[in-house]
């Protein structure tokens, strides 16, 4: 599917070989493991330990409970300004989703595993359908069938005739566009990130010769080093855009601003 | 020789150009709110990765569509 050009004559590994792994466990079946899931199932593991350790109610917090009551001073943050007072019930799930998140994303700069288990658009996917049918749930409870879909497509104060245009609009934005764009970004940076660092570490090696070319060694190391920094902040930023507009649009349905 | 990965690329690279001003006068105004008004700093930066993240759809979007084509 991908003829990936050679990046500066050298073969470049087509998409499928960077992204695909072979299933080790229960081949052949709808439960098959690979790399990927591994990566996430570990990832579900870190989340509960981290809430079940950090759990621990000592005056003085160490270890876990430190990580995780900051994280959850955090996240009640976003939550505050995202949905208010009344939104301090979803604070679990907005951090549950962000540490999830963030521990799939991580794993893309981990020695070894250099794998994001988002690059695969399963994931997104999952997690962006989660917070699709939450949001429409939430607004359905809190406002009434009839009130919560009246409420998100039509326009308030507006003569009828606008409603002819108003409404397709707001429901392929309300109900088509957020769940897409919400997998695709998480989706597309983490691909995008996977990408960037095979690409300078597959010119690193290919720099690996005895030519007197060799001399440009340094350069794609240091980019190496300096994009796996980078990736650390996009996958926390990733985390945070995320659990943001999972508060923004929980927000919407609980609060009916038009 | 104009191949459809090529084609694909460049219009990748041309895709790329609203969001690139979109995410620069975006920031630059936000910087520009923050050192004027240190104290809606907070407000100011989640409303910002808010705008970030709806402009870098579009971007993220050709990048998809580029695997696509490509």
């Amino acid at each position: 599917m991908i003829p990936f050009a050679p990046v500066f004559s050298l073969e470049f590994p087509p998409l499928t070989h960077v992204v695909q792994w072979p299933a080790f466990l229960f081949e052949d079946t709808a439960f098959a493991v690979n790399k990927v899931v591994l990566v996430y199932l570990f990832a579900v593991l870190l989340t509960i330990g981290l809430f079940v350790l950090g759990n621990k109610k000592q005056l003085v917090p160490s270890g876990a409970q430190n990580v995780a009551e900051s994280a959850v001073a955090f996240i009640d943050d976003i939550g505050l300004q995202t949905m208010g007072t009344d939104g301090r019930r979803y604070t679990p799930f907005i951090a549950s989703i962000f540490f999830f998140v963030l521990f799939t994303n991580i794993f893309e700069i981990i020695p070894v595993i250099q794998m994001p288990a988002s690059a695969r658009i399963a994931l997104p996917m999952l997690l962006a359908l989660t917070v699709w049918f939450v949001f429409i749930i939430v607004g359905i409870i809190k406002q009434g069938p009839i009130g919560y879909f009246k409420n998100s497509l039509f326009l308030p104060d507006v003569p009828w005739p606008i409603h002819l245009l108003g409404v397709p609009i707001e429901f392929v934005s309300t109900f088509l566009v957020r769940p897409f764009s919400l997998m695709v970004r998480l989706f597309a940076n983490l691909l995008a990130g996977h990408l960037l660092l095979v690409t300078f570490a597959v010119l690193s090696s290919g720099l690996v010769v005895s030519k007197w070319y060799a001399v440009f060694l340094p350069l794609p190391v240091i980019a190496v080093i300096f994009f796996t920094a980078f990736e650390v902040l996009v996958s926390v930023l990733q985390a945070y855009v995320f659990a943001l507009l999972t508060g923004v649009y929980i927000g919407t349905s609980l609060h009916a601003d038009h | 020789m104009i191949t459809d990965s090529g084609l694909a690329a460049l219009t990748y690279g041309l895709g790329a150009i609203g969001p690139g001003i979109g995410i620069g006068y975006l920031v630059g105004q936000s910087v520009q709110a923050m050192a004027r008004q240190p104290e809606a700093a907070g407000m100011v930066r989640t409303t910002m990765f808010l705008g970030i993240a709806f402009v870098e759809a579009l971007a993220l979007i050709g990048f998809v569509v580029f695997f696509l084509a490509g």
